[in-house]
């Protein structure tokens, strides 16, 4: 309910600054190690955004993957079963490169 | 029209965080964020720990729960100061909430605060409410496949308690496998095996716990100096 309410009033905000009356659409990333389910996010937002010029505004959510760095050797790469070992030289001193977004992408008003 | 927004939907909580982590710092304040699922444990380990500890450290301790005090009043029996946090259904604490009660703490007497979380493994992960460290408490009745069905609240954790070991012997947990998903997901993790009930394992974690709060205490001694 709170990330709801965080995207809705960055949407609101975002569509005011611009002179915008009606929100369409707000895309969102959403990183593969978050706790966000995007069906209750949804219907969350959904609630939230009647009467306001979000409403029925569609949430579009791209899920990012997660990916990381190797502080050791430098290498890159998919973090599967969230195993933070390097799959090159198994070093555990793994950073998060992608898949911690929560972020508002864009959004699509009129 | 398109409009780009990279807005990070956590920036607000993570500000007041913020600042509820720099004012306590700035008071030498060692702030724990102490999470887990319903009934795993917290509230017994924090009994165990304020009762085994508060002559040596000044502990305040801030219980967050959906609807009752119930734990507060567990707390308040150990005589140190406690405030109660009701989410009114909310499933996690945030920093504002944090934030709108720190009036109400003696600052200038406390070593240590405990942030006791609602009892949820997912939500709370999300959320910074100025705390150091965050501790998730996992107990041997939840099952080992419970670190890599909700991974954030395991990898954020600084140290994962694995409460009622003493029931080990009556239920199917794979302890081997808990601590190699855990270690897997969070490999600098501190693993500290409990039980609150026959008190086994309880002085690793006290002296883990005593060790973060004296750092805490030098880091601010060290600040003064180079002021
Ligand atoms: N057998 C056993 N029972 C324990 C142990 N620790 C706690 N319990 C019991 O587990 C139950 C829940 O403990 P609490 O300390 O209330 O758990 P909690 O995590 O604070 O629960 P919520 O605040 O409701 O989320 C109580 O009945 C405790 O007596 C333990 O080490 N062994
Ligand atoms: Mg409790
Ligand atoms: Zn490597």
């Amino acid at each position: 309910m709170a990330i709801a309410q965080g995207i809705l009033d960055i949407a609101l905000n975002t569509a005011a600054q611009n002179d915008a009356t009606k929100i369409l659409r707000v895309s969102l990333l959403v990183g593969q190690l978050t706790e966000i389910e995007p069906a209750s996010l949804r219907f969350c937002f959904t609630a939230l955004a009647a009467d306001t010029p979000a409403a029925g505004a569609e949430l579009e959510v791209t899920v990012v993957p997660l990916t990381g760095r190797c502080r050791d050797c430098g290498g890159e790469f998919a973090i599967d079963h969230y195993r933070f070992y390097c799959p090159e030289c198994n070093s555990a001193a793994v950073e998060i490169l992608s898949g911690r977004e929560l972020k508002v992408e864009h959004l699509e008003v009129e | 029209m398109e409009i780009k927004v990279m807005a990070n939907i956590l920036d607000k909580n993570d500000q007041i965080a913020n600042h509820v982590h720099h004012r306590l710092s700035g008071q030498g304040i060692f702030v724990l964020n102490l999470m887990g699922s319903p009934g795993s444990g917290k509230t017994s380990l924090l009994e165990q720990t304020i009762a085994a500890l508060k002559e040596e450290i000044h502990i305040a301790v801030i219980e967050g729960d959906l609807f009752t005090s119930k734990d507060a009043e567990r707390i308040e029996g150990h005589g140190v100061p406690v405030i109660q946090i009701n989410t009114g259904g909310g499933c996690h604490l945030d920093a504002d909430m944090v934030q709108s009660v720190l009036d109400r703490l003696d600052l200038d007497k406390l070593d240590l605060i405990v942030i006791e979380n609602v009892g949820n493994l997912v939500c709370p992960a999300e959320f910074n409410i100025g705390e150091d460290v965050k501790v998730t408490v996992l107990s041997i009745t939840e099952g080992e496949d419970k670190p890599l069905k909700y991974p954030l609240i395991f990898k954020q954790a600084s140290a994962v308690v694995l409460n009622k070991t003493d029931l080990l012997p009556y239920t199917s947990f794979n302890m081997q496998a808990a601590v190699e998903d855990i270690t897997s997901l969070n490999p600098h993790v501190t693993l500290l095996p409990v039980s609150c009930r026959t008190g086994e394992g309880l002085t690793v974690w006290y002296d883990w716990l005593k060790e973060q709060v004296a750092a805490k205490k030098q880091l601010k001694a060290v600040n003064a100096a180079c002021k």
